[in-house]
């Protein structure tokens, strides 16, 4: 019995706060490896662009509250995603047209649009805040749990439990569903291929007539759909807060880059593993060793490999012995 | 002497903005601001030397800065005794103990031929090892030193010695901390170097917000000791009393004001030194083989030069700029705010300064960093205005008016990201262009 209060207490702290931090992460980091992989470059407004998106769904969400609308025991924000996409969408293509594509014509140094991108991050930033404000915005309505650590012990029996939020699940479902399509898109469609060509071998796919102006309009949807997604979805699960998205760049690349940059489906995993080994070294084991352990070795410290407050830095931590061990990443990266 | 020219113009178009400000706002604002840019000057030259002379992109500024406030701390705080005798010992010997583990790591690793695997076996142990010393010895000593008068001290305090000292020793534990970050990134892709210094700036930052007892976390560190009088020691001494009668300037204000420029004497003598050695350093032949480097890397490898060892020389040269000015920063405010390290702030507006400026030329870095300062600071009473004159038409209460107000001040990061964007688009260049 104590083994499975372990494992309900692993379950509740670790497996599924993490697999739902992951997928928020994996999203982002897709867009990052996307955009890195047709585009070439690290593109430091993804952050941003995820804000951007979450907050012009939180704006739609508050309008149609005020008329009424809602979406039963799910969050109303999903009713209004789809319209957020389309925002954050044609704001990435505004971006492109007016900044990205110039560098990209001149074939400019990746640094050079990096800096470029750095100019859309501030100017993204600063619209937000000049929209929204800097301030804390919770915009997650419908039922909260659909089962609670409680219902958990009562239909068990166990001392410890586990929850599920509505908003993990949604989360990681969506994450997973979108995942899929994307690869499914990669692989299987036509407009997939020829992103996968483009990212290979750019002079190639221009000779054998492939539009790059497509195929970097694609990945600009898909970048700015999956930013979006994973924005509102982060601001969901959590709050949103405009100046956490910049924090969560570093995670985000640190998984597209422990995955191989440009390399989708290493973002993806890399996501989870960021997420996971983030929660992993951060928490307290010392209730589940109580359980594991017979009495007299049960622990009186935390045994806690590092604060909670240091989440973010474990993310930086495997970014470090990545680029150490493997540069290229887990699955070599610079295809997609 | 083409170039003298544009210099002047572009230098004096700046100190007529500056001393506009001075008569409309107020001389105490005009060189409040004037001392920041300075100390923004001298982290774009340390930023420029980077990129200009050896093209390293380098996105971890506010943690250099964040190391050379601390060294502030540590350098000018004067010690707090009673914490000391709680925990002093049991840190000093936790320190030693990772000192001692990690030196028979190093010696075991050079000395021995290990191979791969084994290495990498021996500095996991070492860091186990570490962990373990930490938990054992270090974290029951931080425990109750934090637990002492928490809102008063509960920290070590530093060891009393003149602020001045700070800014040396700022520059040169930032200046290690590149080394170590170099080490592991220079020599791979430009924008994994980005990412890394991004990551290890946020570190940084984070370990100073959490560890209290070296930095009292958010709580602040304030009262930091002064290299220059005291504006209250001013208003009562004689001398300056009478020199304020002579010239009837009101006593409070101007005592301010010469504190203040006191700081800007200190500062400008720094930036003066700086600027000569950089300047020295890229007409010597050591800046033409940084350029050479930086504009072909092949060929400089065929001639010999060792492409790693001299980028990591100039990352490090370069962020101990930045600590240096980061110690600068922390003794002009007289307190170590963790909080107020905000990448945008630090790392990315340092960035438009030298790129605005123009990278590879040191006047454009310090003209960058007084322009871009001044529009960062100018930016909130200037967008107050165009925010009221467009919504004049709306009533006072208006809750889009008051809103748009209200969220005024954010319209710097707007200017920034457009003036950015519009430089590096129409004159990548920037004001003054490199060899100009």
């Amino acid at each position: 019995m104590d083994y499975f209060n372990a494992l309900a207490l692993i379950t509740n702290f670790i497996v599924i706060p993490g697999l739902t931090y992951g997928s928020q992460l994996a999203l982002g980091a897709l867009g990052v490896t996307l955009i890195y992989a047709v585009l070439r470059f690290s593109n430091f407004a993804h952050g941003e662009l995820m804000s951007f998106g979450a907050m012009v769904c939180i704006l739609f969400t508050w309008l149609g509250q005020s008329y009424g609308f809602s979406f039963s025991f799910l969050p109303t924000a999903l009713l209004f995603l789809p319209i957020a996409v389309v925002f954050c969408v044609l704001y990435c293509i505004v971006i492109e047209k007016f900044v990205f594509s110039f560098y990209r014509k001149q074939k400019a140094d990746p640094i050079i649009t990096l800096i470029a991108s750095i100019g859309v991050m501030f100017l993204t930033a600063g619209l937000i805040r000049f929209i929204i404000g800097p301030g804390d915005q919770s915009f997650n309505d419908g039922v909260r749990f659909i089962f609670s650590v409680k219902d958990f012990k009562n239909f068990t029996g166990l001392e410890q439990g586990f929850g599920l939020k509505t908003t993990q699940a949604l989360t990681i479902g969506i994450t997973i569903f979108l995942s899929i399509s994307l690869f499914w898109f990669l692989n299987s469609t036509k407009t997939g291929k020829s992103m996968r060509a483009f990212s290979d071998n750019e002079e190639l796919a221009l000779l054998s007539g492939i539009d790059p102006n497509r195929v970097v309009l694609v990945t600009w949807i898909i970048a700015g759909a999956l930013a979006t997604f994973a924005g509102v979805l982060y601001g969901l699960d959590k709050i949103y807060k405009p100046f956490i998205f910049l924090q969560m760049l570093l995670p985000i690349f640190s998984a597209a880059i422990l995955g191989g940059v440009g390399n989708p489906i290493g973002a993806f995993i890399g996501g989870y593993v960021i997420a996971l080994s983030e929660l992993i070294v951060t928490f307290a084991y010392k209730r589940v060793l109580g359980y594991i352990l017979p009495e007299n070795l049960a622990p009186e410290s935390m045994m806690q490999f590092l604060a909670t407050d240091y989440k973010y830095a474990v993310s930086f931590i495997i970014l470090v012995i990545v680029l150490i061990i493997r540069p290229t990443g887990i699955f070599s990266g610079k295809t997609i | 002497m083409t170039y003298w020219s544009r210099r002047f113009t572009v230098f004096s178009i700046f100190f007529t903005a500056l001393f506009l400000v001075g008569l409309f706002q107020s001389w105490n604002v005009a060189f409040a601001i004037f001392n920041i840019c300075i100390i923004s000057a001298i982290m774009a030259l340390g930023v420029n030397i980077q990129v200009g002379y050896a093209g390293i992109f380098n996105a971890g500024i506010m943690g250099f800065a964040a190391i050379g406030g601390l060294a502030a701390v540590l350098i000018s705080h004067p010690p707090v005794t009673e914490t000391l005798s709680i925990g002093g010992f049991s840190i000093l010997l936790c320190g030693m103990m990772i000192g001692l583990v990690a030196a028979i790591c190093v010696f075991l690793s050079t000395k021995l031929q290990l191979s791969k695997i084994t290495r990498r076996l021996l500095i996991s142990l070492t860091i186990i090892i570490g962990l373990f010393f930490i938990n054992l010895i270090g974290a029951p000593a931080v425990e109750k030193i934090e637990a002492f008068e928490p809102a008063a001290t509960g920290f070590l305090g530093g060891i009393g010695m003149p602020i001045i000292f700070s800014w040396i020793v700022g520059a040169i534990v930032a200046g290690f901390i590149a080394w170590l970050i170099g080490k592991i990134t220079l020599g791979l892709r430009s924008d994994y170097l980005a990412i890394a210094t991004l990551g290890i700036a946020e570190t940084i930052i984070y370990v100073l917000k959490n560890e209290d007892w070296l930095t009292r976390g958010v709580k602040n560190v304030n009262a930091l000791p002064r290299p220059v009088p005291y504006e209250l020691s001013l208003q009562e001494s004689k001398w300056f009393i009478e020199f304020c009668e002579r010239y009837q300037f009101p006593l409070v204000e101007t005592s301010s004001i010469v504190v203040k420029l006191c700081y800007s004497s200190l500062f400008l003598i720094v930036l003066f030194v700086l600027f000569t050695l950089f300047e020295i350093a890229l007409k010597s032949p050591w800046g033409r083989m940084m350029r050479a480097i930086r504009d072909n890397e092949v060929s400089a490898r065929a001639m010999g030069k060792n492409i790693k060892a001299r980028h990591i020389e100039i990352f490090i040269l370069g962020s101990a700029v930045v600590g240096l000015a980061g110690a600068m920063l922390t003794t002009l405010e007289g307190q170590f705010t963790p909080i107020a390290y905000q990448p945008l702030r630090f790392t990315f507006t340092v960035w438009v300064m030298v790129i605005i400026g123009g990278t590879g030329n040191n006047y454009g870095s310090i003209i960058g960093g007084f322009l871009v300062w001044f529009l960062w600071v100018e930016a909130e009473p200037f967008g107050l205005l165009l925010v009221e004159f467009f919504t004049s038409p709306l009533s006072e209460t208006n809750s889009l008016r008051v809103h748009l107000i209200n969220n005024a001040a954010h319209m710097r990061y707007i200017m920034m990201g457009l003036l950015l964007l519009l430089v590096l688009r129409f004159s990548p260049k920037g004001i003054f262009p490199e060899g100009r």
